[in-house]
């Protein structure tokens, strides 16, 4: 006996561990953004795989050596290192940039995203802004012209626009081999218009204003990053990290709501100058940012309350930016500018503690003698 | 009369927060209670809860009889100790024990003739009534036969049941929830002894003048739930509650709030609701207390875990060394790594088998490695897993994170006291889901003990 009290641990309570842990959540989030990978496969062909493979490999990479600068040994920041986070950052990267993005562009996001985005501030965990934006937000100032030069989608109207899922691979093949076009997305086509009316009309004439040619813009026959335009493929991911509950429902639905609020209402006072406001959120990076980017737990408030001003406020700032900014898409600095609010945020708001507060109950006391 | 349908739609639980770690129960929530050989020495520490510890009655080389007060209550907050077993005292002196490093206990090596103190029976005498007593007898005999909670906090039960002026209790709670995985003392006692579970209930409830007793049972122990609507028939004040099983529905204060919908405002006790919680072992011990004469001398253990070769759950005589009671379930194994005294989520890990019993002693637990492994602690990575688990609506995270960062002036203690700290019940939810390993309960107990300094 005294032999094998000889090592008995002490520690503090509890004396057991549930089933988390970081790979685990991280590895849920990769999954649901399989259906989006390969949707962009699908629309924007082998380049599309060629920048996720890129930013991927880049991303796990960096993060290990910046570990090993900080003092890591090199085991244990390769395994931090593929513990799923860096994944995560260099595939949300990726589905942020267009598809012809260059190999250095990417790594040079990459390293942005990991290095400045994570590591300056003491990585995972410990960072305010979220690591893949921050990279995008980079390229996005200092490659303006590559960052907006998105593939040519089928014209609305053609046999191809309206026939969703046969023609996918044809478009494919279409797309592959192609130079890349200067084409507006949907949200740029109103800002490079002489003026607003002109440009709802246009986005109009291109992508249709009846329910029935909202669905190819569902399932993502749109120009835009790789990741961002399939809706529906987004959605299916999405759904998946609820039920895993990686994800609960206050910022993606106070985002998207808070975002449809201020388009729709912008919409209703004039149509002839404000878009519908399906097609904010159908085009542009809303449903990708809200979902996937705006709920990552490192950068968004800890309580539900928290959560939902958080969300309503990237989804006001997005709508803000769209409608009144230089940019046509807003929702990476809405979100970044969230991210900065957070601790002020977690300051302010806090869940209602047990016993504080209003005092619920006396009206179930009756309840409880009839129990 | 009162609710006998146990079905999922109508069980009741708490109203944030909780977790449901794997229940473990299955070694032994279907062995019978079992008494082993009493030991050849015990250990009766004088301090077995907080507050202040008895005094001794006896010196050595005295002859103590079972059941013979051997420690007078000291206070307000205090209760006496009575020999666990007939023999001579060994010696009065500091020995390890789950309270701190060390306490006073008295050791007594046990006689081979073991005879009962003077009054104390084996069987109810049929001619005795309740009715025959007053309320203040009552809570005298309770007192005197040093009663304790025996769900783990070990608080003098005459404290609980002895309201300020003023206050009027209307509701008294029996605690048979049993949230702690492994743990199935209170689910056997439940099972083997409801009627005298319920006698001892109708002790606490003439002493509080309440007309109900509610009893919560969480809905993995249907046999107990059964067990109860059948001594219902005899006890029509008995009210049964299935439990939603979900940790931690056995906190006093997540109970009241699952049976009664009243929630104890913070830094305040369970009686400014009007309610008492007692354990349903509190309950059998006031049953051999009033009925028997008997004082507290006897509990029920569960002796679980991986690393014992036959867990059981035991009748063990306060004082009773850890080790005796393992080896009569067959001894630790090779793979021992954490020896728990209590339940795994609340419970306090020792180094030594040597630790006597005590009258909170729920639970002994011999933890393997894989049971119980010890992970590296990462950063918090803010995911609010512990914030969605926190059953009095804290943010554990948070609160960690200010004790560890705090750089000494305790400015970032003295914020999470302002977040609620001192709410914390320790239970253990938020340390259990996190996913970084945070130890997030021990920064919080470390907080505790730093604002403690701040306040003086």
């Amino acid at each position: 006996v005294s032999k094998l009290t000889q090592k008995l641990i002490l520690s503090s309570s509890p004396h057991a561990s549930g089933p988390e842990s970081v790979p685990r959540i991280m590895y849920v989030v990769v999954l649901a953004l399989l259906p989006a990978v390969v949707a962009a496969i699908l629309f924007f062909g082998m380049k599309a795989l060629a920048v996720m493979l890129v930013a991927v490999v880049a991303a796990v990479v960096v993060e290990a050596l910046i570990l090993m600068l900080r003092g890591e040994s090199a085991k244990r920041a390769w395994r931090r290192a593929l513990d799923g986070s860096a994944l995560i950052t260099g595939l949300l990267l990726a589905l942020n940039l267009p598809a012809n993005s260059p190999p250095w562009m990417v790594v040079i996001g990459v390293v942005i995203a990991i290095g400045v985005g994570k590591h300056v501030f003491g990585g995972l965990g410990n960072n305010i802004f979220n690591p893949a934006l921050v990279g995008r937000v980079f390229l996005l100032i200092s490659f303006p012209a590559l960052m907006s030069t998105w593939m040519k989608v089928p014209e609305a109207g053609t046999e191809r626009w309206n026939a969703p899922f046969e023609s996918l691979d044809s478009l494919t093949g279409k797309v592959e081999g192609v130079e890349a076009f200067t084409e507006a997305t949907p949200l740029g086509l109103i800002k490079t218009q002489k003026n607003a009316a002109l440009g709802v009309k246009e986005t109009q004439a291109r992508y249709g204003r009846d329910i029935k040619s909202f669905l190819p813009l569902l399932i993502g026959k749109r120009g835009g990053s790789l990741g961002e335009t399939s809706v529906l493929a987004l959605l299916i991911g999405a759904i998946f990290m609820f039920w895993r509950g990686v994800i609960r429902w206050h910022i993606p639905l106070s985002f998207i709501g808070a975002t449809l609020a201020v388009t729709g209402m912008m919409w209703l006072i004039d149509p002839s100058i404000y878009l519908n406001p399906i097609y904010h959120l159908l085009t542009g990076g809303l449903i990708i940012g809200a979902f996937f980017m705006a709920t990552d737990m490192v950068t968004s408030p800890v309580s539900p309350m928290g959560m939902i001003v958080f969300g309503a406020g990237a989804g006001i700032l997005t709508a803000v930016i769209r409608l009144w900014g230089s940019f046509p898409e807003g929702v990476s600095f809405a979100i970044l500018i969230m991210n900065g609010l957070v601790p002020l945020i977690d300051q302010k708001f806090h869940p209602r503690r047990f016993g504080v507060g209003p005092e619920p109950g006396n009206k179930t006391t009756q309840e409880a003698h009839n129990g | 009369m009162g609710t006998r349908e146990h079905g999922i739609l109508n069980r009741k639980t708490f109203s944030m927060g909780g977790v449901h770690p794997p229940e473990s129960k299955g070694a032994t929530e279907a062995l019978a209670i079992e008494t082993p050989p009493l030991p050849k020495t015990v250990f009766i520490p004088l301090q077995q809860h907080i507050g202040a510890p008895a005094n001794a009655l006896v010196k050595k080389k005295d002859e103590v009889l079972t059941g013979q007060l051997i420690g007078e209550a000291v206070g307000m907050v205090s209760a006496p100790v009575h020999a666990s077993v007939s023999g001579v005292v060994k010696n009065v002196a500091a020995v390890p024990t789950g309270y701190g490093p060390r306490s006073m206990a008295i050791e007594i090596t046990v006689s081979e003739e073991q005879a009962w103190a003077e009054g104390i029976l084996q069987e109810p005498d049929e001619a005795f009534r309740l009715d025959d007593l007053e309320p203040k007898a009552l809570l005298a005999a309770l007192k005197s036969a040093g009663l304790v909670g025996m769900g783990g906090a070990a608080f003098p039960t005459h404290v609980k049941l002895s309201p300020p002026p003023g206050v009027s209790i209307d509701h008294l709670i029996l605690n048979g929830a049993e949230c702690e995985p492994y743990l199935t003392a209170d689910h056997r006692l439940m099972v083997e002894r409801a009627d005298d579970v319920v006698r001892g209930a109708d002790v606490l409830r003439r002493i509080l003048g309440v007309e109900l007793v509610h009893v919560g049972v969480e809905d993995n122990k249907p046999d107990a739930l059964a067990a109860f609507a059948e001594a219902q028939g005899r006890a029509p004040w008995l009210r049964i509650h299935p439990l939603k099983t979900q940790y931690p529905q056995g906190a006093e204060k997540q109970l009241i709030r699952a049976i009664t919908g009243r929630e104890v405002p913070s830094g305040k006790l369970p009686l400014h609701v009007g309610v008492v919680v007692q354990n349903v072992g509190t309950a059998f011990a006031a049953f051999e207390a009033v009925f028997l004469n008997k004082p507290l001398i006897e509990r029920v253990t569960t002796i679980s875990g991986s690393a014992v070769a036959n867990p059981k759950n035991l009748a063990l005589r306060i004082g009773t060394p850890v080790a005796d009671a393992v080896a009569f379930c067959g001894g630790a194994t090779e793979s021992l790594s954490k020896l728990i005294l209590g339940g795994p989520m609340m419970g306090k890990a020792v180094r030594s088998l040597d630790m006597p019993v005590m009258k909170g002693t729920s639970g002994v637990l011999l933890l393997s490695e894989g049971e119980s492994p010890e992970l590296e602690e990462d950063d918090c990575i803010r995911c609010a897993m512990c914030v969605q688990a926190c059953p009095q609506g804290l943010t554990p995270c948070d609160l960690a994170n200010f004790i560890e960062y705090d750089t000494g002036d305790k400015a970032l203690v003295s914020r999470a006291a302002d977040m609620g700290l001192n709410e914390c019940v320790e239970c253990g939810s938020c340390n259990y889901i996190c996913p970084t390993r945070r130890r997030l309960v021990q920064w919080i107990r470390l907080g505790k003990a730093l604002h403690r300094e701040v306040k003086k």
